[in-house]
């Protein structure tokens, strides 16, 4: 089963499959904050506006936001991150997501990378 | 994703400097922040793992970013005793203490370590200071103003230094220079390694048992070198630095301690001896007395924080409506796996086991005041 994934300049990664988004921050992103603590994610049923604040990363040494990259609903988050945020260090594009969205604006994704792309953009960092 | 809030506090006015270790740090794949107007690693393979391997073993650190001064002269002590609030005429050759700047108010300007030399250390001056980094040009400017003429102080910014932390620091440097072993806790030498001047004390500020060396910085390449060829030392970052103090209790200037308190309250009354405060005759003088006689307003605790989520400098503390205090450090401690932080609480709410809540960017977190150290002090006493 393919996907499609998108990537935002503020590290997170976006799979589209229908009208369902997973976000996660990327492999990149990871490893720029360290040693993960605690992951705060947002309730199910909360609407984000794109660029919403939308979940906190804590690692070792500070605290950082994660903004929802495009707008929709939160339909489901991912508990395993709660007994082991460091999933996110492990396997931050995969098992390591954040939550899902029903998406409102499919339109949104159209400015977004895609791999090739944000393999690219972090090279110029 | 946008990081809010770091431990490193960033501040780049000034184009940062380097320091005798930049390059060997890159060599090591270091990130490299701004710190105290330096370049410094923060990391080299991960906090968790640097601070674990810091307990377990044995760390390097670069601490070259800190003032070390020497000073030399007729009636050097009675200065150094107007300026310090410690006994400086009973601090014997080869000997440390823990003390700090105090201005007029008794407020905190820097927290520092003043050994007496001996054996013609350092062009033979007779006492050697290390202040903070961040802190030492303004300490520097204080003590010129303070100083009698007959003193003379010497910055040596060319001196580099290196910190050995951790159980097996003793070993390890005892396998380059094995006189260093016979050191407690708090006492200092001159050592000779491969033809290098080395003044080495048995201190730290992670809570473990280890050394601070100081040494030129030319030289500081090959010492570093042949300490990360032992395989109990691997070089380790700014962060797992901050993590290690903050589990051992001791406070960070800029941080715990500000010019705004004061030493009692920062339970900092151990570096005051009976004879200073009994003769006083030092800055600050009147606070410390005041403060001992009625009490400070608030003080300094160390919090043992619910949950996982780590409460962090400026998070308010509550006692139910009532604001009662404030982090100054806060984080997760890897030895406890659990987050701590210490802070300023109003003396009322300070005493050990005392419920409180933090606000933690905008939820209550439950916190508990806890003694310090949060992990035990490992230091290298007399047996």
């Amino acid at each position: 089963m393919h996907m499609s994934r998108y990537f935002t300049d503020e590290h997170e990664w976006i799979d589209v499959e229908g009208d369902i988004a997973t976000v996660g921050i990327t492999d990149y992103a990871q490893e720029q904050l360290g040693d993960i603590v605690f992951v705060e994610l947002p309730a199910e049923g909360t609407t984000f506006e794109k660029g919403d604040d939308a979940a906190v990363v804590e690692s070792v040494k500070a605290a950082s936001d994660v903004y929802a990259p495009i707008s929709g609903e939160v339909v489901e988050t991912n508990s395993a991150l709660e007994d082991e945020p460091a999933l996110v260090n492990s396997d931050a594009e995969e098992d390591g997501w954040f939550f899902k969205l029903r998406l409102t604006d499919a339109s949104e994704l159209e400015g977004l990378m895609n791999e090739a792309a944000y393999k690219k953009f972090v090279a110029s960092l | 994703m946008s990081g809010t809030d770091d431990v490193t506090h960033i501040e780049e006015e000034l184009p940062l400097q380097t320091l005798p270790l930049d390059a060997w740090h890159r060599d090591r794949g270091a990130r490299m922040v701004g710190f105290a107007g330096y370049h410094m690693p923060i990391q080299y393979e991960g906090i968790m793992a640097e601070h674990g391997w810091t307990r377990e073993h044995a760390g390097l650190f670069d601490v070259s970013h800190m003032g070390q001064l020497t000073f030399t002269g007729d009636g050097v002590d009675a200065a150094l005793e107007h300026l310090l609030p410690s006994d400086i005429r009973g601090l014997k050759p080869f000997r440390q203490r823990y003390s700090m700047l105090l201005d007029d108010e008794g407020g905190i300007l820097d927290d520092l370590m003043v050994s007496r030399l001996g054996d013609g250390a350092f062009d033979g001056a007779d006492i050697y200071m290390v202040v903070n980094g961040a802190t030492k040009y303004d300490d520097i400017g204080w003590m010129i103003e303070h100083l009698p003429d007959e003193v003379t102080m010497n910055h040596m910014d060319e001196q580099a230094l290196l910190a050995l932390q951790g159980p097996e620091a003793g070993a390890a440097l005892a396998s380059l220079i094995p006189e260093t072993a016979d050191l407690l806790f708090m006492q200092s030498g001159l050592f000779t390694w491969r033809g290098v001047s080395l003044w080495i004390s048995r201190s730290g500020y992670t809570g473990e048992d280890g050394f601070e060396i100081s040494l030129p910085g030319d030289d500081a390449r090959l010492l570093a070198d042949a300490l990360c060829a032992l395989p109990q030392v691997k070089p380790i970052g700014l962060g797992a630095r901050d993590s290690l103090r903050l589990e051992a209790g001791l406070p960070l200037y800029g941080h715990d301690l500000t010019h705004a308190v004061s030493t009692i309250a920062a339970d900092l009354g151990f570096a005051i001896q009976k004879r200073r405060r009994e003769e006083g005759g030092f800055i600050g003088h009147a606070r410390v007395m005041k403060e001992l006689a009625d009490g400070p307003g608030a003080r300094r605790v160390g919090l043992r924080v619910e949950g996982r989520r780590p409460a962090r400098e400026g998070a308010k503390i509550f006692a139910g409506s009532v604001e009662v205090g404030e982090v100054t450090s806060g984080g997760f401690a890897p030895t406890l796996g659990a987050p701590i932080a210490m802070g300023w609480v109003s003396t009322p709410y300070s005493a050990i086991d005392t419920a409180l809540e933090i606000d933690v960017r905008g939820k209550r977190i439950a916190a508990v005041v806890a003694p310090m150290p949060f992990v035990p002090h490992r230091y290298r006493r007399k047996p």
